[in-house]
């Protein structure tokens, strides 16, 4: 089991355990506001935009080329920027914590 | 006493209203029912991965079993709705049982379009691509087949993508479609001529002005007298809105169920979401209907609020997706109306370009084929009523960056 730590755009904070799929599904199945994950997971909405706290951004890794050009002209873009459908709850490092982009 | 909210409709629109209604602080009852009797599921990719990756299935969820209980939604799953009292305020299924509600919500989406054709009916491996159950059965009557010959009748997003998908599990695949060029009801001829040249390179038979007459032992019979063998057919030739049970209960129906901004019904306890409605859409000033995911979530979003008693109005910009092989086409807006269409290609890419779509100096919408970044500028420039710099746009040597695409004065 791996925990990972949300922190809404209201600056709650929740932190969930899981162990596989994606780190959205995981934050979708326990309502984490601002994560809606509408297009299932396939990187075509930017739906599920988190923000990588940087102390684990080099274990988590830089955005893949598809997900990169979803990101590039988002309004909350930085360089922590990922969309968390594409990071695996099981390569996730443990204790890991991201923060909701927000809507535009 | 308690009040409920009864929602008829366990797809993306109904999930997303149940789960909806309690961030929206909904303290009362909510009901969820559906006919379909699979835990609710993503429906976009029964076309696509789920038919090569069956292992994939149970992952694409909307929501997981516990959730539902978590969130106090009473989920009843393989219910089907008879009838609406709206004097009585109550529904009843075909058990015979009846529900009262406080605020209903029709979520009640689509079914495929079967076409009267002789044998269609009868012919036992005959599928339309809506439901879980109808990916499955597909499934098994390709492992099951013989020669794995498929013919698709429909060349839309769901019979590309399914033909896509049926190639890659390993069938010989035939798509016969009855206009001259595929996706004509949804899109310009640039894009149809893209997908007709990926599937004929993937290996996909597409073939246009086919009209089907008859099915009969296997054999589809044109009416230009050709005919093709499958050992299984898959039917995507559009929908039907499923407009009885609102019909039926006096609400208005024009091209779907007419609801207001705040997806509100001529009866002010009746919402409706999703594929079934017809709404007015403020980008576009008219309205439509949608067949799409986005349009069901940002709906039931609204009527979620609305029934919460907080002021929230429809405005979302339409936006869609379609993965066929390795392309990815994203579309934001609608192009209906436009009177030019702009290719952007990228100097340094194979197969990445997108569609600018444009009524004068208004950009409508685009369609990005492998091009996010395309997809995300277009769906800022028609969200922000920004003027672009046509000739830099159309220009593959111009950077593509906000900036350099806009009109000056703009900037």
């Amino acid at each position: 089991m791996k925990k990972i730590t949300f922190i809404t755009t209201d600056n709650e904070t929740v932190t969930l355990e899981g162990s596989s799929g994606s780190v959205m599904e995981l934050a979708v199945a326990n309502n984490i506001k601002g994560i809606e994950g509408n297009c299932g997971g396939v990187c075509s909405c930017a739906t599920c935009h988190v923000h990588v706290a940087p102390e684990f951004m080099k274990q988590v890794g830089k955005p893949g080329e598809i997900e990169n050009d979803m990101l590039e002209f988002d309004d909350n873009v930085n360089e922590y920027s990922r969309l968390c459908c594409q990071i695996n709850v099981a390569d996730a490092p443990d204790g890991l914590v991201l923060k909701v982009a927000g809507e535009e | 006493m308690q009040k409920t909210v009864l929602i008829i409709g366990a797809s993306h629109g109904g999930v997303t209203c149940a789960f909806a209604l309690r961030k929206e602080g909904w303290t009362g009852k909510i009901v969820l029912l559906d006919a379909d009797p699979e835990l609710p599921y993503h429906r976009p990719p029964l076309s696509k991965t789920y038919l090569t990756d069956p292992e994939d299935a149970d992952r694409k969820l909307l929501q997981t079993a516990e959730s539902y209980g978590i969130a106090d939604i009473d989920l009843r799953l393989g219910e089907t709705v008879a009838s609406i009292n709206r004097r009585a305020k109550d529904v009843t299924l075909k058990t015979g049982e009846k529900i009262t509600y406080d605020k209903l919500v029709l979520a009640v989406g689509a079914r495929p379009l079967l076409p009267p054709l002789p044998g269609l009916s009868a012919h036992n491996n005959v599928f339309p691509m809506r439901s879980a159950a109808d990916a499955s059965d597909i499934r098994k009557a390709l492992k099951d087949s013989e020669n794995k010959q498929v013919v698709i009748i429909g060349g839309g997003y769901i019979g590309l993508e399914t033909a896509a998908s049926l190639h890659k599990a390993g069938a010989k695949v035939t798509v016969l479609e009855r206009e001259s060029r595929l996706l004509a009801r949804v899109t310009t001829e640039v894009m149809s001529d893209f997908f007709q040249k990926l599937h004929s390179e993937n290996g996909v038979d597409i073939l246009t002005e086919k009209n089907v007459t008859a099915i009969e032992n296997g054999q589809i019979k044109c009416a230009d007298g050709s005919i093709y063998l499958a050992d299984l057919v898959v039917v995507g030739v559009g929908i039907r809105v499923n407009v009885e049970l609102a019909q039926a209960a006096g609400l208005n129906i024009e091209n779907g169920i007419k609801v207001n901004a705040a997806a509100q019904t001529n009866d002010p306890d009746i919402y409706a979401v999703g594929d079934c409605t017809f709404h007015h859409n403020v980008h576009y000033d008219r309205f439509l209907r949608l067949e799409s995911v986005q349009n069901a979530v940002d709906q039931a979003k609204v009527a979620a609020a609305s029934i919460c008693e907080k002021e929230r109005v429809y405005d979302a910009i339409p936006w869609f997706w379609s993965d066929q092989y390795d392309v990815k086409l994203q579309i934001v807006g609608l192009s209906e109306g436009h009177t030019e269409a702009i290719v952007r290609t990228e100097a340094d890419k194979v197969n990445c370009f997108s569609v600018w779509y444009f009524s004068g100096e208004k950009l409508l919408a685009v369609d990005a084929v492998n091009n996010g970044k395309a997809f995300v500028l277009g769906t800022k420039f028609i969200k922000g009523g920004q003027r672009i710099d046509k000739a830099k746009l159309a220009n593959a040597d111009e950077p593509f960056k906000p900036a350099n695409l806009l009109k000056v004065s703009d900037t």
